[in-house]
Protein backbone atom coordinates (compact mmCIF):
# COMPACT_ATOMS: atom_id res chain seq x y z
CA UNK A 1 0.00 0.00 0.00
CA UNK A 2 1.71 3.01 -1.25
CA UNK A 3 1.24 7.11 -0.71
CA UNK A 4 -0.97 7.05 -3.42
CA UNK A 5 -3.71 4.92 -2.12
CA UNK A 6 -3.74 6.47 1.38
CA UNK A 7 -4.20 10.04 -0.58
CA UNK A 8 -6.41 8.69 -2.32
CA UNK A 9 -8.63 7.17 0.29
CA UNK A 10 -8.18 10.77 2.32
CA UNK A 11 -9.80 12.48 -0.86
CA UNK A 12 -12.37 10.19 -0.17
CA UNK A 13 -13.53 10.82 3.30
CA UNK A 14 -16.38 12.88 3.44
CA UNK A 15 -15.66 16.16 5.38
CA UNK A 16 -19.16 18.32 5.98
CA UNK A 17 -19.42 21.41 5.89
CA UNK A 18 -18.64 23.52 8.96
CA UNK A 19 -21.91 24.61 9.66
CA UNK A 20 -23.32 20.92 10.16
CA UNK A 21 -19.65 19.68 12.05
CA UNK A 22 -20.09 22.73 14.90
CA UNK A 23 -23.11 21.28 16.69
CA UNK A 24 -20.95 17.70 16.48
CA UNK A 25 -17.88 19.08 17.56
CA UNK A 26 -19.42 20.95 20.56
CA UNK A 27 -21.87 18.07 21.51
CA UNK A 28 -18.48 15.46 21.39
CA UNK A 29 -17.03 18.55 23.69
CA UNK A 30 -19.87 18.33 26.13
CA UNK A 31 -20.03 14.57 26.03
CA UNK A 32 -16.01 14.24 27.00
CA UNK A 33 -16.16 17.23 29.38
CA UNK A 34 -19.01 15.36 31.18
CA UNK A 35 -16.72 12.54 31.27
CA UNK A 36 -13.83 13.94 32.28
CA UNK A 37 -15.78 15.81 35.02
CA UNK A 38 -16.98 12.71 35.90
CA UNK A 39 -13.58 10.71 36.34
CA UNK A 40 -12.77 13.80 38.38
CA UNK A 41 -15.06 13.66 40.67
CA UNK A 42 -14.73 10.01 41.36
CA UNK A 43 -11.17 10.48 41.75
CA UNK A 44 -11.58 12.84 44.71
CA UNK A 45 -13.62 10.90 46.17
CA UNK A 46 -11.31 7.61 45.89
CA UNK A 47 -8.23 9.88 47.11
CA UNK A 48 -10.24 10.63 50.45
CA UNK A 49 -11.22 7.15 51.44
CA UNK A 50 -7.77 6.37 50.72
CA UNK A 51 -6.51 9.11 52.93
CA UNK A 52 -9.62 8.48 55.72
CA UNK A 53 -8.82 4.84 55.64
CA UNK A 54 -4.98 5.53 56.02
CA UNK A 55 -5.93 7.23 59.25
CA UNK A 56 -8.29 4.17 60.32
CA UNK A 57 -5.09 2.03 59.70
CA UNK A 58 -2.74 3.77 61.83
CA UNK A 59 -0.33 4.09 58.33
CA UNK A 60 3.06 5.67 59.29
CA UNK A 61 5.16 5.66 56.18
CA UNK A 62 8.02 7.01 57.97
CA UNK A 63 8.11 3.64 60.17
CA UNK A 64 7.22 2.01 56.99
CA UNK A 65 10.47 3.31 55.40
CA UNK A 66 12.76 3.16 58.62
CA UNK A 67 11.36 -0.52 59.07
CA UNK A 68 11.23 -1.62 55.01
CA UNK A 69 15.23 -3.18 55.60
CA UNK A 70 14.09 -5.16 58.36
CA UNK A 71 11.18 -7.04 56.08
CA UNK A 72 13.74 -7.95 53.60
CA UNK A 73 16.00 -9.03 56.45
CA UNK A 74 13.41 -11.12 57.79
CA UNK A 75 13.83 -12.91 54.41
CA UNK A 76 17.13 -13.47 54.23
CA UNK A 77 17.34 -14.92 58.09
CA UNK A 78 14.54 -17.00 56.52
CA UNK A 79 17.39 -18.66 54.32
CA UNK A 80 20.33 -19.19 57.42
CA UNK A 81 20.08 -21.73 59.84
CA UNK A 82 21.54 -21.40 63.59
CA UNK A 83 24.83 -22.42 62.62
CA UNK A 84 24.95 -19.18 60.46
CA UNK A 85 25.44 -21.11 57.06
CA UNK A 86 22.68 -20.83 54.40
CA UNK A 87 19.63 -23.61 54.33
CA UNK A 88 20.34 -25.20 51.25
CA UNK A 89 24.23 -26.35 52.30
CA UNK A 90 22.88 -28.35 54.97
CA UNK A 91 19.13 -29.87 54.10
CA UNK A 92 19.09 -31.98 56.92
CA UNK A 93 19.85 -29.88 59.61
CA UNK A 94 17.21 -27.57 57.57
CA UNK A 95 14.30 -30.50 57.37
CA UNK A 96 15.50 -31.61 60.70
CA UNK A 97 11.75 -32.12 61.83
CA UNK A 98 10.79 -33.69 58.47
CA UNK A 99 8.96 -36.83 60.43
CA UNK A 100 7.13 -34.26 62.58
CA UNK A 101 5.96 -32.06 59.88
CA UNK A 102 5.20 -34.62 57.37
CA UNK A 103 2.70 -36.12 59.87
CA UNK A 104 1.13 -32.81 60.54
CA UNK A 105 0.89 -31.81 57.07
CA UNK A 106 -0.90 -34.89 56.43
CA UNK A 107 -3.44 -34.27 59.35
CA UNK A 108 -3.80 -30.46 58.01
CA UNK A 109 -4.91 -32.26 54.03
CA UNK A 110 -7.21 -34.19 56.46
CA UNK A 111 -8.71 -31.47 57.78
CA UNK A 112 -9.00 -29.92 54.53
CA UNK A 113 -10.60 -32.85 52.74
CA UNK A 114 -13.03 -34.19 55.82
CA UNK A 115 -14.04 -30.28 55.48
CA UNK A 116 -14.61 -30.12 52.10
CA UNK A 117 -16.42 -33.52 51.32
CA UNK A 118 -18.80 -33.11 54.54
CA UNK A 119 -19.23 -29.11 53.99
CA UNK A 120 -19.81 -30.00 50.00
CA UNK A 121 -22.74 -33.28 51.12
CA UNK A 122 -24.57 -30.30 53.54
CA UNK A 123 -24.11 -27.72 50.78
CA UNK A 124 -25.64 -30.60 48.12
CA UNK A 125 -28.50 -31.18 50.19
CA UNK A 126 -29.05 -27.42 51.01
CA UNK A 127 -29.31 -26.23 47.37
CA UNK A 128 -32.29 -27.93 46.59
CA UNK A 129 -33.96 -26.33 49.03
CA UNK A 130 -33.79 -22.48 47.83
CA UNK A 131 -33.82 -23.18 44.36
CA UNK A 132 -37.01 -21.53 42.94
CA UNK A 133 -37.61 -24.00 40.30
CA UNK A 134 -37.80 -27.06 42.91
CA UNK A 135 -39.14 -25.67 46.11
CA UNK A 136 -42.20 -24.10 45.83
CA UNK A 137 -42.25 -22.60 49.43
CA UNK A 138 -40.44 -18.80 49.53
CA UNK A 139 -39.98 -19.30 53.31
CA UNK A 140 -37.95 -22.05 53.26
CA UNK A 141 -36.18 -20.71 50.40
CA UNK A 142 -35.00 -17.53 52.09
CA UNK A 143 -34.02 -19.36 55.37
CA UNK A 144 -31.96 -22.29 53.62
CA UNK A 145 -30.51 -19.16 51.65
CA UNK A 146 -29.87 -16.82 55.08
CA UNK A 147 -28.59 -20.02 57.20
CA UNK A 148 -25.99 -20.45 54.38
CA UNK A 149 -25.11 -16.39 54.00
CA UNK A 150 -24.23 -16.70 57.74
CA UNK A 151 -22.03 -19.71 57.06
CA UNK A 152 -20.53 -18.61 54.64
CA UNK A 153 -19.75 -14.37 55.88
CA UNK A 154 -18.61 -15.61 59.62
CA UNK A 155 -14.84 -16.53 58.71
CA UNK A 156 -13.70 -19.71 59.34
CA UNK A 157 -10.90 -18.88 62.13
CA UNK A 158 -13.97 -17.67 63.96
CA UNK A 159 -15.53 -20.76 64.14
CA UNK A 160 -12.74 -22.58 64.83
CA UNK A 161 -12.26 -20.20 67.87
CA UNK A 162 -15.38 -20.88 69.54
CA UNK A 163 -15.66 -24.73 68.80
CA UNK A 164 -12.27 -25.28 70.32
CA UNK A 165 -13.93 -23.96 73.44
CA UNK A 166 -16.86 -26.30 72.63
CA UNK A 167 -14.87 -29.89 71.36
CA UNK A 168 -11.43 -29.02 73.26
CA UNK A 169 -8.29 -28.91 71.28
CA UNK A 170 -7.23 -30.59 68.17
CA UNK A 171 -8.25 -32.00 64.57
CA UNK A 172 -12.29 -31.65 65.10
CA UNK A 173 -12.81 -27.70 65.80
CA UNK A 174 -10.69 -27.37 62.81
CA UNK A 175 -12.57 -29.50 60.17
CA UNK A 176 -15.80 -28.59 62.00
CA UNK A 177 -14.69 -24.65 61.18
CA UNK A 178 -14.11 -25.84 57.74
CA UNK A 179 -17.14 -27.54 56.93
CA UNK A 180 -19.81 -25.27 57.88
CA UNK A 181 -17.88 -22.40 55.86
CA UNK A 182 -17.69 -24.88 52.93
CA UNK A 183 -21.42 -25.41 53.23
CA UNK A 184 -21.97 -21.77 53.31
CA UNK A 185 -19.99 -21.29 50.07
CA UNK A 186 -20.88 -24.26 47.90
CA UNK A 187 -24.22 -24.12 48.78
CA UNK A 188 -24.14 -20.47 47.32
CA UNK A 189 -22.47 -21.96 44.36
CA UNK A 190 -24.32 -24.67 44.06
CA UNK A 191 -28.14 -23.11 44.24
CA UNK A 192 -26.59 -20.71 41.34
CA UNK A 193 -26.06 -24.19 38.81
CA UNK A 194 -28.96 -25.02 40.14
CA UNK A 195 -30.83 -22.07 39.70
CA UNK A 196 -29.89 -22.43 35.65
CA UNK A 197 -30.73 -25.51 34.42
CA UNK A 198 -32.66 -26.45 31.99
CA UNK A 199 -36.52 -27.38 33.15
CA UNK A 200 -37.27 -29.78 30.76
CA UNK A 201 -36.02 -33.18 32.68
CA UNK A 202 -37.62 -31.95 35.95
CA UNK A 203 -41.01 -31.56 33.93
CA UNK A 204 -40.55 -34.79 32.20
CA UNK A 205 -39.99 -36.49 35.57
CA UNK A 206 -42.63 -34.84 36.84
CA UNK A 207 -45.29 -35.29 34.03
CA UNK A 208 -44.76 -39.10 34.59
CA UNK A 209 -45.25 -38.86 37.92
CA UNK A 210 -42.19 -38.96 39.84
CA UNK A 211 -41.76 -37.63 42.95
CA UNK A 212 -39.86 -34.84 44.70
CA UNK A 213 -37.21 -36.60 45.05
CA UNK A 214 -37.42 -38.73 41.71
CA UNK A 215 -37.35 -35.01 40.07
CA UNK A 216 -34.09 -34.26 41.67
CA UNK A 217 -32.69 -37.47 41.19
CA UNK A 218 -33.50 -38.38 37.42
CA UNK A 219 -34.12 -34.53 36.43
CA UNK A 220 -31.42 -32.35 38.13
CA UNK A 221 -28.26 -34.20 39.34
CA UNK A 222 -27.49 -35.40 35.81
CA UNK A 223 -27.07 -31.91 34.91
CA UNK A 224 -25.16 -30.45 37.51
CA UNK A 225 -22.99 -32.91 38.77
CA UNK A 226 -20.18 -32.23 36.93
CA UNK A 227 -19.88 -28.52 37.84
CA UNK A 228 -20.40 -29.55 41.58
CA UNK A 229 -17.62 -31.75 41.60
CA UNK A 230 -15.71 -28.87 39.57
CA UNK A 231 -16.45 -26.75 42.68
CA UNK A 232 -15.84 -28.28 44.96
CA UNK A 233 -12.36 -29.49 43.79
CA UNK A 234 -11.82 -25.80 43.19
CA UNK A 235 -13.17 -25.25 47.38
CA UNK A 236 -10.77 -28.18 48.27
CA UNK A 237 -7.61 -26.18 46.97
CA UNK A 238 -9.00 -23.04 49.26
CA UNK A 239 -9.92 -25.09 52.58
CA UNK A 240 -5.84 -26.65 51.97
CA UNK A 241 -4.71 -23.00 52.53
CA UNK A 242 -7.59 -22.86 55.52
CA UNK A 243 -5.83 -25.90 57.50
CA UNK A 244 -2.92 -24.49 57.12
CA UNK A 245 -3.62 -21.92 59.66
CA UNK A 246 -6.53 -23.32 61.92
CA UNK A 247 -4.05 -24.63 64.16
CA UNK A 248 -3.59 -20.95 64.39
CA UNK A 249 -5.77 -20.85 67.19
CA UNK A 250 -5.36 -24.53 68.08
CA UNK A 251 -7.55 -26.43 65.88
CA UNK A 252 -5.19 -29.09 64.47
CA UNK A 253 -2.75 -29.84 61.38
CA UNK A 254 0.98 -27.29 60.94
CA UNK A 255 -0.34 -23.94 62.12
CA UNK A 256 0.09 -24.38 65.65
CA UNK A 257 3.44 -25.79 64.77
CA UNK A 258 4.15 -22.33 62.17
CA UNK A 259 2.99 -19.92 64.46
CA UNK A 260 5.54 -21.45 67.68
CA UNK A 261 8.12 -21.08 64.96
CA UNK A 262 7.52 -17.38 63.93
CA UNK A 263 6.85 -16.53 67.16
CA UNK A 264 10.10 -17.69 68.73
CA UNK A 265 11.90 -16.47 65.83
CA UNK A 266 13.15 -20.38 64.55
CA UNK A 267 13.73 -18.82 61.36
CA UNK A 268 15.04 -21.90 59.68
CA UNK A 269 12.28 -23.69 60.60
CA UNK A 270 9.54 -20.98 59.88
CA UNK A 271 11.36 -21.44 56.64
CA UNK A 272 11.06 -25.30 56.29
CA UNK A 273 7.69 -25.47 57.20
CA UNK A 274 6.44 -22.60 54.84
CA UNK A 275 8.40 -24.32 51.85
CA UNK A 276 6.55 -27.69 52.80
CA UNK A 277 3.06 -26.27 52.58
CA UNK A 278 3.79 -24.27 49.20
CA UNK A 279 4.95 -27.58 47.86
CA UNK A 280 1.72 -29.43 49.49
CA UNK A 281 -0.62 -26.70 48.01
CA UNK A 282 1.10 -26.31 44.74
CA UNK A 283 0.64 -30.09 44.71
CA UNK A 284 -2.78 -30.07 45.51
CA UNK A 285 -3.73 -27.45 42.94
CA UNK A 286 -2.07 -28.83 39.97
CA UNK A 287 -4.06 -32.32 40.88
CA UNK A 288 -6.81 -30.55 40.92
CA UNK A 289 -7.00 -28.45 38.23
CA UNK A 290 -5.67 -31.92 36.47
CA UNK A 291 -8.99 -33.43 37.40
CA UNK A 292 -10.92 -30.29 36.67
CA UNK A 293 -9.92 -30.72 33.29
CA UNK A 294 -10.77 -33.38 32.75
CA UNK A 295 -14.26 -33.28 34.06
CA UNK A 296 -14.96 -30.42 31.83
CA UNK A 297 -13.43 -32.95 28.72
CA UNK A 298 -15.57 -35.48 29.84
CA UNK A 299 -19.01 -32.79 30.18
CA UNK A 300 -17.78 -31.86 26.28
CA UNK A 301 -17.94 -35.69 25.47
CA UNK A 302 -21.66 -36.10 26.28
CA UNK B 1 -47.10 -50.57 20.89
CA UNK B 2 -43.51 -51.33 20.72
CA UNK B 3 -41.50 -52.35 24.37
CA UNK B 4 -39.89 -49.92 26.02
CA UNK B 5 -36.57 -50.11 25.94
CA UNK B 6 -34.64 -50.45 29.43
CA UNK B 7 -31.24 -49.30 29.50
CA UNK B 8 -29.01 -51.50 31.05
CA UNK B 9 -27.55 -50.71 34.54
CA UNK B 10 -24.93 -52.38 36.14
CA UNK B 11 -21.00 -52.96 36.61
CA UNK B 12 -20.35 -51.69 33.38
CA UNK B 13 -22.26 -48.15 33.16
CA UNK B 14 -21.95 -47.83 37.13
CA UNK B 15 -18.73 -49.67 37.89
CA UNK B 16 -16.04 -46.52 37.79
CA UNK B 17 -18.62 -43.61 39.91
CA UNK B 18 -18.93 -46.44 42.20
CA UNK B 19 -15.13 -47.10 42.71
CA UNK B 20 -14.25 -43.64 42.82
CA UNK B 21 -17.08 -43.22 45.48
CA UNK B 22 -15.37 -46.37 47.58
CA UNK B 23 -12.15 -44.78 47.56
CA UNK B 24 -13.27 -41.51 48.55
CA UNK B 25 -15.58 -43.09 51.64
CA UNK B 26 -12.29 -45.21 52.75
CA UNK B 27 -9.86 -42.09 53.10
CA UNK B 28 -12.80 -39.64 54.41
CA UNK B 29 -13.13 -43.47 56.86
CA UNK B 30 -9.67 -42.94 57.41
CA UNK B 31 -9.72 -39.57 58.13
CA UNK B 32 -11.73 -39.56 61.37
CA UNK B 33 -9.76 -42.93 62.55
CA UNK B 34 -6.31 -40.78 61.98
CA UNK B 35 -7.47 -37.87 63.56
CA UNK B 36 -8.66 -39.86 66.20
CA UNK B 37 -12.07 -38.58 66.21
CA UNK B 38 -14.63 -40.07 68.72
CA UNK B 39 -18.21 -39.78 68.39
CA UNK B 40 -18.76 -39.23 71.87
CA UNK B 41 -16.82 -36.21 71.72
CA UNK B 42 -18.95 -35.34 68.76
CA UNK B 43 -21.92 -34.98 71.01
CA UNK B 44 -20.72 -33.92 74.33
CA UNK B 45 -19.05 -30.69 72.13
CA UNK B 46 -22.23 -29.85 70.47
CA UNK B 47 -23.91 -30.20 73.86
CA UNK B 48 -21.91 -27.66 74.85
CA UNK B 49 -21.68 -25.87 71.73
CA UNK B 50 -25.69 -25.44 72.54
CA UNK B 51 -24.93 -24.14 75.87
CA UNK B 52 -22.68 -21.90 74.46
CA UNK B 53 -24.92 -20.83 71.41
CA UNK B 54 -28.06 -19.97 74.37
CA UNK B 55 -25.58 -17.87 76.24
CA UNK B 56 -24.99 -15.75 73.12
CA UNK B 57 -28.42 -14.72 73.62
CA UNK B 58 -29.22 -12.04 73.49
CA UNK B 59 -26.30 -10.36 71.48
CA UNK B 60 -25.26 -7.64 73.93
CA UNK B 61 -22.20 -4.76 74.27
CA UNK B 62 -23.27 -4.36 78.08
CA UNK B 63 -22.26 -0.77 77.72
CA UNK B 64 -22.56 2.17 75.42
CA UNK B 65 -18.98 3.52 75.60
CA UNK B 66 -17.74 -0.31 74.65
CA UNK B 67 -20.22 -0.10 71.83
CA UNK B 68 -18.28 2.29 70.68
CA UNK B 69 -14.87 1.18 71.29
CA UNK B 70 -16.22 -2.15 69.22
CA UNK B 71 -17.36 0.48 66.41
CA UNK B 72 -13.92 2.10 66.49
CA UNK B 73 -12.31 -1.20 65.97
CA UNK B 74 -14.91 -2.12 62.87
CA UNK B 75 -13.41 1.33 61.31
CA UNK B 76 -10.30 0.11 61.70
CA UNK B 77 -11.49 -3.40 60.07
CA UNK B 78 -12.55 -1.49 57.02
CA UNK B 79 -9.68 0.88 56.69
CA UNK B 80 -7.56 -2.19 56.75
CA UNK B 81 -9.33 -4.29 53.78
CA UNK B 82 -10.03 -0.94 52.14
CA UNK B 83 -6.38 0.14 52.14
CA UNK B 84 -4.34 -3.33 51.85
CA UNK B 85 -6.62 -3.74 48.64
CA UNK B 86 -5.52 -1.13 47.06
CA UNK B 87 -2.31 -1.22 48.04
CA UNK B 88 -2.29 -4.96 46.54
CA UNK B 89 -3.91 -3.82 43.66
CA UNK B 90 -1.61 -1.13 42.58
CA UNK B 91 1.58 -3.93 42.42
CA UNK B 92 -0.42 -6.54 41.00
CA UNK B 93 -1.16 -4.42 37.75
CA UNK B 94 2.19 -4.45 36.36
CA UNK B 95 2.39 -8.09 37.87
CA UNK B 96 -0.37 -9.26 35.99
CA UNK B 97 0.76 -7.45 32.57
CA UNK B 98 3.94 -9.19 33.13
CA UNK B 99 2.41 -12.51 33.87
CA UNK B 100 0.13 -11.92 30.71
CA UNK B 101 0.81 -14.54 27.58
CA UNK B 102 -0.04 -12.04 24.77
CA UNK B 103 1.93 -8.77 26.89
CA UNK B 104 5.13 -10.75 27.56
CA UNK B 105 5.37 -13.01 24.84
CA UNK B 106 8.98 -14.86 25.85
CA UNK B 107 7.96 -18.30 27.47
CA UNK B 108 10.78 -18.31 30.06
CA UNK B 109 9.65 -15.16 31.54
CA UNK B 110 5.87 -16.18 31.35
CA UNK B 111 6.35 -19.72 33.05
CA UNK B 112 8.85 -18.19 35.92
CA UNK B 113 6.36 -15.36 36.73
CA UNK B 114 3.63 -17.59 36.35
CA UNK B 115 5.09 -20.08 38.85
CA UNK B 116 6.56 -17.24 41.30
CA UNK B 117 2.77 -15.84 41.52
CA UNK B 118 1.38 -19.08 42.35
CA UNK B 119 4.50 -19.72 45.11
CA UNK B 120 3.51 -16.56 46.74
CA UNK B 121 0.11 -17.07 46.90
CA UNK B 122 -0.19 -20.31 48.48
CA UNK B 123 1.34 -18.03 51.93
CA UNK B 124 -1.85 -17.08 53.85
CA UNK B 125 -2.94 -13.68 54.75
CA UNK B 126 -2.31 -14.17 58.46
CA UNK B 127 1.37 -15.67 58.15
CA UNK B 128 1.65 -12.52 56.30
CA UNK B 129 0.46 -10.97 59.52
CA UNK B 130 2.90 -12.29 61.50
CA UNK B 131 5.70 -11.46 59.54
CA UNK B 132 4.70 -7.86 58.97
CA UNK B 133 4.19 -7.62 63.09
CA UNK B 134 7.82 -8.17 63.38
CA UNK B 135 8.78 -5.66 60.66
CA UNK B 136 6.62 -2.50 62.02
CA UNK B 137 5.02 -3.72 65.30
CA UNK B 138 1.38 -5.15 66.32
CA UNK B 139 -1.66 -2.47 65.14
CA UNK B 140 -3.56 -2.22 61.71
CA UNK B 141 -1.05 -0.93 59.84
CA UNK B 142 1.00 -4.59 59.95
CA UNK B 143 -2.79 -6.12 58.73
CA UNK B 144 -3.19 -3.77 56.20
CA UNK B 145 0.54 -4.73 54.59
CA UNK B 146 -0.69 -8.80 55.23
CA UNK B 147 -3.68 -7.98 53.05
CA UNK B 148 -1.90 -5.98 50.66
CA UNK B 149 1.03 -8.94 50.08
CA UNK B 150 -1.51 -11.71 50.01
CA UNK B 151 -3.28 -9.69 47.39
CA UNK B 152 -0.51 -8.70 45.21
CA UNK B 153 -0.42 -12.53 43.67
CA UNK B 154 -3.89 -13.46 43.65
CA UNK B 155 -4.94 -10.45 42.26
CA UNK B 156 -2.05 -10.68 39.79
CA UNK B 157 -2.82 -14.00 38.54
CA UNK B 158 -6.56 -12.92 37.74
CA UNK B 159 -5.97 -9.67 35.61
CA UNK B 160 -3.22 -11.27 33.77
CA UNK B 161 -5.81 -13.95 33.28
CA UNK B 162 -8.24 -10.85 32.10
CA UNK B 163 -5.56 -9.57 30.01
CA UNK B 164 -5.21 -12.78 28.21
CA UNK B 165 -8.75 -13.36 27.19
CA UNK B 166 -9.21 -9.26 26.11
CA UNK B 167 -10.11 -9.42 22.40
CA UNK B 168 -7.19 -9.57 20.13
CA UNK B 169 -8.65 -7.52 17.28
CA UNK B 170 -8.63 -4.30 19.02
CA UNK B 171 -4.77 -4.88 19.81
CA UNK B 172 -4.91 -5.64 15.39
CA UNK B 173 -6.71 -2.93 14.51
CA UNK B 174 -4.14 -0.37 16.56
CA UNK B 175 -1.02 -2.18 15.26
CA UNK B 176 -2.71 -2.10 11.79
CA UNK B 177 -2.90 1.91 11.67
CA UNK B 178 0.89 2.04 12.68
CA UNK B 179 1.13 2.12 16.27
CA UNK B 180 3.40 0.88 18.80
CA UNK B 181 3.52 -1.83 21.08
CA UNK B 182 2.86 0.35 23.79
CA UNK B 183 0.12 2.36 22.29
CA UNK B 184 -1.04 -1.10 21.32
CA UNK B 185 -1.30 -2.15 25.09
CA UNK B 186 -2.54 1.25 26.09
CA UNK B 187 -5.65 1.32 23.31
CA UNK B 188 -5.84 -1.95 22.55
CA UNK B 189 -6.06 -3.49 25.47
CA UNK B 190 -5.85 -1.29 29.18
CA UNK B 191 -9.88 -0.03 27.51
CA UNK B 192 -11.02 -3.72 28.12
CA UNK B 193 -9.32 -4.48 31.08
CA UNK B 194 -10.15 -1.60 33.12
CA UNK B 195 -13.57 -2.70 34.20
CA UNK B 196 -12.93 -5.97 34.56
CA UNK B 197 -9.97 -5.25 36.82
CA UNK B 198 -12.26 -2.32 38.61
CA UNK B 199 -14.82 -5.56 39.60
CA UNK B 200 -12.15 -8.11 40.72
CA UNK B 201 -10.77 -5.16 43.17
CA UNK B 202 -14.54 -4.74 44.49
CA UNK B 203 -14.66 -7.98 44.89
CA UNK B 204 -11.30 -8.55 46.76
CA UNK B 205 -12.26 -5.39 48.95
CA UNK B 206 -15.47 -7.81 49.55
CA UNK B 207 -13.64 -11.04 50.71
CA UNK B 208 -10.84 -8.88 52.50
CA UNK B 209 -13.49 -7.18 55.03
CA UNK B 210 -13.80 -10.77 56.00
CA UNK B 211 -10.48 -11.50 56.05
CA UNK B 212 -9.71 -8.46 57.97
CA UNK B 213 -11.88 -9.38 61.14
CA UNK B 214 -9.56 -12.20 61.94
CA UNK B 215 -6.76 -10.92 61.08
CA UNK B 216 -6.93 -9.29 65.03
CA UNK B 217 -6.42 -12.67 66.13
CA UNK B 218 -2.95 -12.72 65.95
CA UNK B 219 -2.39 -8.96 66.47
CA UNK B 220 -2.82 -7.23 63.51
CA UNK B 221 -5.43 -4.70 64.71
CA UNK B 222 -9.45 -4.79 63.73
CA UNK B 223 -12.30 -6.18 65.54
CA UNK B 224 -10.67 -9.82 65.37
CA UNK B 225 -8.42 -8.34 68.55
CA UNK B 226 -11.60 -8.02 70.78
CA UNK B 227 -13.48 -11.10 68.97
CA UNK B 228 -10.47 -13.24 70.51
CA UNK B 229 -10.37 -11.82 73.40
CA UNK B 230 -14.03 -12.16 74.25
CA UNK B 231 -14.17 -15.82 73.23
CA UNK B 232 -10.96 -16.60 75.73
CA UNK B 233 -13.07 -15.02 78.29
CA UNK B 234 -15.98 -16.88 77.07
CA UNK B 235 -18.27 -13.51 77.24
CA UNK B 236 -20.87 -14.86 75.14
CA UNK B 237 -22.85 -12.03 74.95
CA UNK B 238 -20.17 -9.86 73.19
CA UNK B 239 -19.02 -12.40 71.20
CA UNK B 240 -22.70 -12.98 69.39
CA UNK B 241 -22.46 -8.68 69.24
CA UNK B 242 -19.43 -8.43 67.38
CA UNK B 243 -20.27 -10.93 65.21
CA UNK B 244 -23.76 -9.26 64.64
CA UNK B 245 -21.71 -6.15 63.58
CA UNK B 246 -19.21 -8.15 60.90
CA UNK B 247 -22.34 -9.93 59.29
CA UNK B 248 -24.34 -6.01 58.93
CA UNK B 249 -20.75 -4.58 57.94
CA UNK B 250 -20.43 -7.14 55.35
CA UNK B 251 -23.85 -7.15 54.01
CA UNK B 252 -23.37 -2.96 53.88
CA UNK B 253 -20.01 -3.84 52.14
CA UNK B 254 -21.60 -6.28 49.58
CA UNK B 255 -24.69 -4.09 48.71
CA UNK B 256 -22.38 -1.16 47.97
CA UNK B 257 -19.86 -2.98 45.69
CA UNK B 258 -22.90 -4.22 43.33
CA UNK B 259 -23.85 -0.53 43.26
CA UNK B 260 -20.72 0.02 42.67
CA UNK B 261 -19.88 -2.95 40.33
CA UNK B 262 -23.23 -2.43 37.93
CA UNK B 263 -22.23 1.44 37.52
CA UNK B 264 -18.61 0.57 36.53
CA UNK B 265 -20.32 -2.54 34.08
CA UNK B 266 -23.21 0.06 33.03
CA UNK B 267 -20.69 2.90 31.70
CA UNK B 268 -18.54 0.57 29.84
Amino acid sequence: MGPAVMSHVNHTVPVLPDGQLAPLARAYGAAVAAKRRQMVLGGAVFICAVLLAGLGAEVNPELFWDKLGNFFDYFVRLAYLDTGDPVWTDPAEWFWGLRKWARLLGETMLIAYIGTLTGAALAFCACFLCAANLTGSAVLRSMVRRLLEFCRTVPDLVFALIFVVAFGLGALPGILALTIHTAGALGKMFAEVVDNIDIKPVEGVAASGGSWFARVRFGVVPQVLANFVSYTLLRFEINVRGASVVGFVGAGGIGEELIVSIRKFYYADVSAILVLIVLCVMLIDVLTERLRHRLVRMEGGH
Amino acid sequence: MSRVVVPEYGWRTHGPAVAVLAVLMSVYAAGFVLLDIRFDRIWIGLARLGDIVLLMMPPNPETFSRFLVYLDALGQTLAIAFLGTITGALFAVPLGFLAARNIVTNRVVHFLARRSLDTVRSIDTLVWALIWINVVGLGPFAGALAIASADVCALAKLMSEAIETADRRAVEGVMASGGSRAAAIRFGIVPQVLPVFASQILYYIESNTRSATIIGIVGAGGIGLYLSEQIRVLEWQQVSFLILMVLVTVALIDAVSRMLRRAIIGRS
